[in-house]
C-alpha cells in the first residue's frame, strides 16, 4: 500500500468538437452563469463516449472517462489501445500539460514527461546550446546537465558537430541529439509515448536498451506508451488497455497485449462469417460459412505474421455432374489486388460425382503476409468455366508483426507480401 | 492513523479544482535555471544572420526620435524647455520601448509556444519573466545610445543634467516591467479562446504611446488638451513613468510622490492580477488554443 507512487482516481477529460467560434460564447457565458448561481457546469452532464468512427448526438465527448488507476514504485506499466483510445490525452493530463475536466491524480514523485523529444530545440543555436536548453526544459537543473554533457554527446553519436547550429544537422542527427538529452533525465516517474519510433534500426536498438537500463537498472518508474507490441512486451511489467477513453483491462502485460490484439479485430474485421438461411446460395450450392484463421488455432486467435494463415471454406454442393471449385481473391487495405489462388488447377480434386457438405481448404506457409489489413473475395466456378457465385469482400482479416525479438528493425516494409523463399549464394574461393 | 499518514505524503495533485491565487514559487524557483537558459536563447537568436546585428536596436528608437523632432517639435511647435528636443524624444522613446517590448513580446506568450506548452511541463510563467529580462539588454543598448546624445549636447552647452530622483532608476524600470508583464500576461491569457485581441495590440500600443505623454511634455498637453482628454494623459500611469524618467535624467517636468507611489501600485496591482488570469488560463489553454 506504501509503496504506491502514483494514483489517478476518476480522472475525466471532456472536449468540445466542431469550431471554436461564436457559438463558443454562448456556452461560456452559460457556464459562467451557472457558476455564478453555485450551480454545476451543465455541459459536463451531456457528452457522448469517445468513437470517432459513429456519430454521436452531442457536441461534447468524454475523451477520457472514469479512469483510475495506481502504479507502484519502480514499476513499468504500459498504457495501450487504438488510435483515439484516449492514450494522449492521459499523458497530457499525467504530463500536466493540461488538466482534467474532473477528478485527480495523486504524485508521491516528479513526474517528467516524453511526449515528442526535441521539444523546445532552437535551430539557431549549437548542439550543447541546445543541450543545456532542452535539458532544462525537461526539468534538470544546469549542474544536473553539465555533470551528464559529456555521456549526453556520446550516446547522441553526435560530437563532431556539438558545436555546430542544430538548423545544420540531418533531421536523424537531431533526434538522436534529442533523445540522448531525454535519456538522460532522471525523474522519479517517467513518462513516455511513442518516442522510440525514431531513426535507424542501430539507434532504434540503442534507445529500447537504454529503455531498459532505465526501467530495469535503475527502478525508475515507468509509464510507457506504444502501438509497438514487442516494445511494450519487453519493457513492461503490467499493462492497461483502453478503448473509447475507459480502462476495459488491467493486468499482467502478456494477458493485456492478448486482451488488446483481439479487441482489434473483433471491432473492425470479421475474419470469420457463418451463414445461416441459405444466405448466398445459387443453384450449385449453399455457402455455410468461411473464414481464416492461424493453422490449429480457433477463429478468435490473432494471426501474426509468422503464423500460418488457413482459409477454410464449407459449403453444401447441391448437383451431381458438376465440378465446383473454389477460388478465393485477397486485396490489400488500399484495395489492390495481391492475389488469386483457386482449387481449380490443383488435380485430384473433382467432385463431380459427390454432393453434400464438404470442405475446402487452403493454407499459407508462415511469414507470407506482411503485417495489415487484408479484405477477401470468394468464387464458386463451376466446371473450370463459370462463376456460380461470388462474395466480394466477405471477409477480412489483420496480420499483425511477428512476436519478435527485440532490437530487430522496427519499421514496415511496405509490400503487402513479405515471403520467405529458398535464397541461394553462390561463390568462388 | 497509518492511512492519515499516507495521505500527508503526496507530492502533489493534479486536479480540476484549483484556488484563485495558486502560485507555485517554490517551483518556479526549481526552474529558474531555465529561465536564465531562455534568456540566453533570446539574446543570442535574435539578430543571428544580420549584418548589423545589435546596432538595429539602435536604429530604430533614433529614427523615430528624428520623425518625433520634425513632426511635433518643429511642425507642431511643442515646446520643450532648455532641453533640445531631440534628446527629449529620445528618453521618452527609450523608456516606451522598453514597456512596449515587455507588452508585445508576452501578449503572445500562449499562442506562440503553443507547440512546447502542449508537449512537455514547467511553469509557464518562467516564459513571459525571461522575455522581460532579456528585453533588459536592448534597454540597455538603447540607454547608451541615448547617453552619448546626451554628453554630446552637454558638451555644446545645452543646459540639462540629472538629479536626486535618478535614485528611484531602478524603480522605474521595475514599475515599467509590470506594468508591460501584467498587461501582457492578461492579453496572453485571453487570446486564447478568442483571437479578437491580438489584432488590438498593434495599434492599441501605438495609440496608448500618443496619450502616454512620450512625444510631448505633461504640462504642454494640460494646457492645449481638450479638458476631457486631460484625464486620460494625467491619471495614466505610464505618462507618469515617462515623465518622471525625463525628470531624472534631464531635469525637466515635474514630479510628485503621490503620483510616483499612484503609478507603483497601479503596477503591481496589474502584475497581480495578469499572474492570476495566466495562471488559471495555463491549466486548460491547451484545448483552447
Amino acid at each position: 500500500m506504501s509503496d504506491i507512487i502514483l494514483q489517478v482516481n476518476n480522472i475525466s477529460k471532456q472536449y468540445r468538437l466542431g469550431l471554436i467560434g461564436t457559438g463558443t460564447i454562448t456556452h461560456d457565458l452559460n457556464r459562467w452563469w451557472s457558476r455564478v448561481r453555485g450551480k454545476e457546469d451543465p455541459y459536463l452532464k451531456i457528452g457522448d463516449s469517445n468513437d470517432r468512427s459513429t456519430k454521436g448526438d452531442s457536441d461534447y465527448v468524454w475523451a477520457l472517462k472514469d479512469i483510475n488507476f495506481e502504479v507502484k514504485r519502480g514499476e513499468v506499466l504500459g498504457i495501450i489501445g487504438k488510435n483515439g483510445a484516449g492514450k494522449s490525452t492521459l499523458l497530457k493530463i499525467l504530463s500536466r500539460v493540461t488538466s482534467p475536466t474532473t477528478g485527480e491524480i495523486k504524485s508521491k514523485g516528479r513526474i517528467a514527461s516524453l511526449l515528442e523529444v526535441g521539444t523546445g530545440f532552437h535551430p539557431e543555436m549549437t548542439g550543447r546550446e541546445n543541450i543545456y536548453l532542452n535539458g532544462a526544459i525537461l526539468g534538470m537543473t544546469k549542474a544536473e546537465i553539465k555533470q551528464k554533457e559529456q555521456e549526453i554527446i556520446e550516446f547522441s553519436g553526435c560530437e563532431r558537430y556539438i558545436d555546430t547550429p542544430v538548423k545544420r544537422y540531418s533531421s536523424g542527427m537531431r533526434v538522436r541529439l534529442a533523445f540522448a538529452v531525454a535519456a538522460h533525465l532522471e525523474p522519479d516517474i517517467l513518462v513516455v509515448d511513442e518516442v522510440l519510433a525514431v531513426g535507424d534500426a542501430e539507434f532504434q536498438k540503442k534507445a529500447i536498451g537504454k529503455m531498459q537500463d532505465i526501467s530495469q537498472g535503475d527502478g525508475r518508474t515507468v509509464l510507457f506508451v506504444s502501438h509497438n507490441m514487442a516494445a511494450v512486451k519487453s519493457l513492461c511489467t503490467r499493462a492497461i488497455v483502453l478503448e473509447h477513453g475507459k480502462v476495459v483491462f488491467e493486468g499482467d502485460v502478456n494477458r493485456s497485449i492478448d486482451y488488446y490484439l483481439k479487441l482489434d479485430i473483433s471491432n473492425t474485421l470479421k475474419n470469420h462469417k457463418v451463414f445461416l438461411n441459405d444466405e448466398f446460395s445459387s443453384k450449385e450450392l449453399v455457402i455455410q460459412s468461411f473464414g481464416v484463421k492461424s493453422k490449429n488455432k480457433s477463429f478468435n486467435d490473432p494471426l501474426h505474421m509468422n503464423n500460418q494463415i488457413e482459409f477454410e471454406v464449407s459449403y453444401n454442393k447441391l448437383n451431381k455432374d458438376s465440378k465446383i471449385d473454389t477460388t478465393i481473391q485477397i486485396k490489400d487495405s488500399k484495395g489492390n489486388f495481391i492475389l488469386t489462388t483457386g482449387s481449380g488447377i490443383v488435380k485430384n480434386l473433382d467432385n463431380s460425382k459427390k454432393i453434400g457438405e464438404m470442405k475446402s481448404r487452403v493454407c499459407f506457409d508462415s511469414d507470407f503476409f506482411n503485417s495489415g489489413d487484408f479484405y477477401v473475395n470468394l468464387l464458386f466456378v463451376k466446371n473450370r468455366k463459370e462463376v456460380v457465385l461470388r462474395l466480394d469482400d466477405i471477409i477480412s482479416f489483420v496480420v499483425l508483426d511477428r512476436e519478435k525479438d527485440l532490437g530487430t528493425w522496427m519499421g514496415k516494409s511496405s509490400a503487402p507480401l513479405k515471403i520467405n523463399l529458398d535464397w541461394k549464394l553462390d561463390y568462388d574461393f | 492513523m497509518k492511512a492519515q499518514h499516507i495521505k500527508d505524503d503526496w507530492l502533489y495533485t493534479i486536479s480540476a479544482k484549483h484556488s484563485l491565487l495558486d502560485l507555485n514559487f517554490k517551483e518556479i524557483w526549481r526552474y529558474r535555471d531555465l529561465l536564465f537558459l531562455f534568456v540566453k536563447r533570446d539574446i543570442i537568436t535574435v539578430y543571428k544572420q544580420t549584418i548589423l546585428g545589435p546596432l538595429w536596436y539602435v536604429i530604430q528608437p533614433l529614427f523615430t526620435s528624428v520623425i518625433f523632432t520634425l513632426i511635433f517639435n518643429n511642425l507642431g511647435q511643442i515646446q520643450t524647455g532648455s532641453v533640445p528636443p531631440f534628446l527629449f524624444n529620445l528618453a521618452g522613446i527609450t523608456a516606451w520601448n522598453y514597456f512596449k517590448e515587455c507588452l508585445t513580446g508576452t501578449s503572445n506568450t500562449f499562442t506562440k509556444n503553443q507547440n512546447i506548452f502542449g508537449k512537455v511541463y514547467f511553469p509557464r510563467v518562467i516564459m513571459p519573466i525571461s522575455v522581460t529580462i532579456s528585453n533588459l539588454l536592448k534597454f540597455g543598448i538603447q540607454l547608451a545610445i541615448f547617453f552619448c546624445f546626451y554628453i554630446f549636447y552637454a558638451i555644446k552647452g545645452d543646459t540639462m543634467g540629472f538629479n536626486a530622483n535618478l535614485a528611484l532608476f531602478p524603480v522605474y524600470i521595475m514599475m515599467m516591467a509590470l506594468l508591460g508583464l501584467g498587461l501582457g500576461m492578461i492579453i496572453s491569457s485571453m487570446t486564447t479562446k478568442y483571437r479578437d485581441l491580438t489584432v488590438l495590440v498593434g495599434f492599441g500600443v501605438q495609440l496608448l504611446m500618443y496619450v502616454s505623454a512620450v512625444p510631448y511634455p505633461v504640462s504642454e498637453a494640460k494646457l492645449k488638451f481638450p479638458d476631457y482628454v486631460v484625464p486620460l494623459v494625467e491619471y495614466n500611469p505610464l505618462t507618469q513613468i515617462i515623465e518622471g524618467f525625463r525628470y531624472m535624467l534631464l531635469n525637466t517636468g515635474s514630479f510628485n510622490w503621490y503620483g510616483f507611489l499612484y503609478t507603483l501600485l497601479v503596477s503591481v496591482i496589474v502584475f497581480f492580477i495578469g499572474l492570476i488570469i495566466f495562471n488559471r488560463t495555463e491549466k486548460r489553454f491547451i484545448d483552447t488554443v
